[in-house]
């Protein structure tokens, strides 16, 4: 291709440069000695935002992204502090984390798993952030969550509710504040048995995907053993929009109880569905057939709008909590409060569990006194708290998964507004939906944390 | 040089010199100024940079020579996936028989839907191709749970056994290597205010494009490429001269259902973890876009494209209002907050519609692509040097 031609000063001079050039990276590199990936070194430290803003779960991500700024705005002392007046942990100062003003980046999951992870991922290596929190599915929540462990920061997650993220796919850099599958079981089934009685027949329509699949177990096992009998699981497609077809044969089957394990688009279809066929206004083996939403939300229920009148199911949390049942759910209302004023109406519980996750990595931090994410996740272990507005809450050592009361709610009959749609039933409290980690529907015993990861 | 021509060398050389200068030409901006919200340089986007232009180009093979629309395939991505991951659950965490094996089961997968949908063409095959990705998505997310771990998707654990090596000591997972060399370890390069990442798993990356590239090239001026173009540019007459197209056809679609298998298993390389969206129809729309938005049947469009393409979903989508508070914060307050409003429908979760307008200007004005793009600015720099313009793209087969 080209002649070259070596002579003793020609091989001088290159070795010279390439000397130079080798030496130059050792010269210039600074601050490599790090003692954890991302460890903060100026006076900020970034948060990274991962939030639905596109896709099924849009409305999600965009409450949960108003609530992690306030959560930026009450954390660097700005606003009137929400939630960090009612905190039983007084180590938050208002001066950011360790006197570093908190900043943050936000980015779009799209609710796909690969998205997310892509997201997460410019979060961590361009940007920064030294912990990653939200998401508003299961998919999305284990693939970030499996990230974070392997790129060594703490995952705090979001609206996720599928027994797997602490249960089978638990790790050591992940934590999660919401409830799942199996505590909706629980909570549900002693107040279902009060209100339809114990002898019932049961037929389940599940959506055919992990959250359905530990959603339909988890209701099931619980409301067998309050005596009820299930007739039949029916898996339906996650991208039906018609049941029309799984409805029909729910009227032969002699059940008198419709549960159906849907959540978003899905919910709200298959349920307008059962309520056109008239499965409410029936009566079966003498009783009035009734039909059960396990994992309910404000957002669905307004798009499910007239049909959830009266229909049962489970909530994380409800704004109206504090106002309906007293000071134990304190701080609810400091945080309906700072959020209303913020942006004009109340916050949905993926707004609530990631403002608290964004606070209570916080706290875990100052307390630790290091962002070391090892030493992070040992000041989360079996911390105790109060004051976020779900009442005494543990944050649970051996699958980082947070115990607390389960709200049991129910579509009110005549709502006063758009943000008023469900009633709270009933607050089932935290030791009846208490389970042993090695719990065979949360993975068993091979189910492990894995160590802690710190990444550099 | 190669086997290949001047002007196609000095194509190769070109984009060796782009991929590899990759972490310099992508980070462009100081770390800490305003314009560092642009810079790509980071070890993930580069590899995504890569590994969708190894799929782009193999889907070229296909739409860009043959002509024929296939709308499936990410399932061949998501088949060579599942592979790769299986593989490290089960044999070793190395990369290498990983990707052998992603190759492989793409491959058969892609001889098995390629001989259906090829018994159509036109619209037809393309709605077939698009058939059998859905059906693969809808089973992996909920039939084949147990072989495909469903919605949350397979990654490596700790518990996982392997064959050929035991578990590391004290609870810690695995992770992709190339014997020993983690993907993940990267060498991070501080001039000044620049930084600049060098990482293990986005040069193996790259390598492999290079090959992959290497082979397109070698394709597109075969016999056999030749006669792909004939496939495209008359199919009648081929049949006429009594020519059996078929065979061609599905090679075609086999070899670039194989890239297709290459990149997923790459893509598990770099990143152990899979989850059926990966199969999903809007990822066969995505590789249609990058190849028609750099430019079908060219040599470097396609890679192109897929840099284009997967610049605006990470770069663009994560400029958000704060951010543009920043930029037009040397306005009055008044002319600012216009500023933002205009501005803000196209960042952030406005990535899509940026990304569809230049989409329609491309196809509007520059039908060959990016690559013509390129030519035509070439052109106006003088004839000598729109020659070498010319050497460095091939002609577009339209």
């Amino acid at each position: 291709m080209s002649n070259s031609r070596f002579t003793r000063r020609g091989l001088l001079k290159t070795s010279a440069i390439a000397g130079a050039g080798l030496a130059a990276p050792t010269i210039f590199t600074a601050g490599s000695a790090a003692a954890h990936t991302n460890e903060p070194t100026g006076d900020t430290v970034t948060l990274g935002f991962n939030v639905p803003q596109s896709g099924p779960y849009a409305d999600e991500g965009g409450d949960q992204l108003r609530a992690y700024k306030l959560a930026v705005e009450h954390l660097n002392g700005e606003g009137d502090g929400g939630m960090l007046n009612t905190f039983t942990s007084k180590a938050l100062q208002g001066n950011g984390i360790m006197g570093k003003k908190v900043q943050y980046v936000t980015g779009d999951t799209q609710t796909k798993s690969d998205a997310a992870r892509a997201s997460a991922k410019s979060m961590i290596e361009k940007d920064g952030a030294v912990m990653v929190t939200g998401g508003s599915s299961s998919g999305v929540a284990v693939a970030v969550q499996a990230l974070c462990q392997e790129a060594g920061i703490i995952f705090m997650s979001g609206l996720t509710h599928s027994n797997d993220t602490t249960g089978k796919d638990r790790k050591a850099n992940g934590f999660r504040h919401f409830f799942n599958s199996y505590m909706s079981g629980a909570a549900l089934a002693p107040v279902l048995a009060n209100a339809y009685g114990t002898d019932r027949k049961a037929y389940h329509l599940t959506a055919d995907y992990n959250w359905g699949y530990t959603t339909e177990e988890a209701v099931r096992t619980s409301t067998e053993a309050m005596g009820w009998e299930t007739v039949e699981t029916v898996l339906t497609p996650l991208t039906a929009t018609d049941f029309s077809a799984y409805i029909a044969p729910v009227l032969q089957s002699g059940a008198d109880v419709l549960v159906l394990n849907h959540y978003g688009g899905n919910m709200v279809n298959s349920l307008t569905n059962a309520v056109q066929f008239g499965l409410r206004d029936l009566e079966v083996n003498g009783k009035k057939f009734e039909i059960v939403v396990p994992l309910y939300s404000e957002l669905m229920a307004r798009g499910a709008g007239e049909n959830v009148k009266g229909i049962f199911g489970s909530q994380n949390w409800d704004w109206k909590l504090e106002n309906q049942l007293g000071a134990r759910y304190t701080g609810t209302n400091a945080f309906v409060q700072s959020f209303g004023e913020k942006y004009g109406f109340p916050p949905s519980q993926a707004a609530h569990t990631g403002y608290v996750q964004a606070l209570l990595y916080a706290d875990a931090v100052e307390r630790a006194g290091s962002f070391n994410p090892c030493a992070v996740g040992e000041a989360l272990k079996d911390f105790e708290f109060d004051g976020m507005g779900n009442g005494p809450t543990l944050y649970r050592g051996a699958d980082h998964q947070c115990f607390k009361d389960v709200v049991v709610v129910k579509g009110k009959e005549d709502p006063e507004n758009e943000f008023d749609l469900v009633e709270i039933v009933e607050v089932t409290p935290v030791d009846q939906v208490m389970y042993a980690p090695d719990h065979p529907q949360m993975g068993g015993a091979e189910a492990t944390l894995g160590s802690c990861n710190a990444g550099a | 040089m190669l086997g290949l021509t001047k002007k196609d060398f000095s194509l190769l050389m070109l984009v060796v010199a782009l991929t590899m200068l990759a972490p310099f030409i992508l980070n462009p901006f100081p770390e800490g100024s305003a314009m560092a919200q642009f810079n790509a340089g980071y070890p993930d986007l580069m590899q995504r940079f890569v590994i969708f232009g190894i799929f782009a180009i193999g889907f070229n093979i296909l739409f860009g020579l043959t002509g024929y629309l296939s709308f499936g395939h990410a399932a061949f991505l998501g088949v060579g996936s599942y592979a790769a991951i299986w593989m490290m659950k089960l044999l070793t965490t190395n990369i290498i028989p990983a990707m052998v094996l992603a190759v492989i089961i793409a491959g058969l997968f892609s001889l098995i839907v390629g001989y259906i949908s090829l018994r159509r063409s036109g619209i037809y095959f393309s709605i077939l191709t698009l058939a059998f990705a859905q059906m693969s998505f809808a089973m992996a997310y909920s039939v084949l749970t147990p072989l495909t771990g469903g919605e949350t998707g397979l990654q490596l654990r700790n518990t996982d056994a392997r064959i050929l090596e035991s578990a590391p000591d004290g609870g810690g997972i695995s992770r992709a290597n190339l014997f020993g060399l983690e993907m993940t370890s990267s060498y991070e390069l501080t001039l000044g205010a620049w930084e600049f990442t060098f990482n293990v798993g986005y040069y193996i990356a790259a390598i492999v494009m290079l090959l992959a590239f290497y082979l397109s090239i070698r394709i597109f001026r075969s016999p056999f490429g030749m006669m792909l173009r004939a496939i495209k540019s008359n199919n009648t007459r081929m049949n006429y001269t009594g020519l059996n197209a078929k065979p061609y056809t599905l090679a075609a679609f086999v070899i670039s259902g194989m890239y297709a298998g290459l990149a997923g298993g790459l893509m598990v390389a770099m990143d152990t973890q899979v989850g059926p969206e990966r199969m999903f129809w809007t990822a066969s729309g995505e590789v249609v876009l990058m190849t028609i938005l750099g430019g079908a049947g060219t040599l470097i469009g396609p890679v192109l494209g897929a840099g284009m393409i997967k610049y605006m979903e990470n770069i663009i989508s994560k400029i958000n209002e704060t951010i543009l508070h920043q930029w037009f914060a040397f306005m009055p307050d008044g002319i600012e907050d216009l500023m933002v409003t205009m501005v803000y429908p196209f960042i952030g979760k406005g990535w899509h519609l940026t990304l569809g307008l230049i989409f329609m200007g491309v196809v509007i004005f520059l039908p060959g692509g990016l690559v013509e793009g390129g030519q035509r600015i070439a052109r106006l720099f003088g004839k000598g040097k729109a020659a070498d313009a010319k050497d460095t793209q091939s002609t577009p087969a339209e």
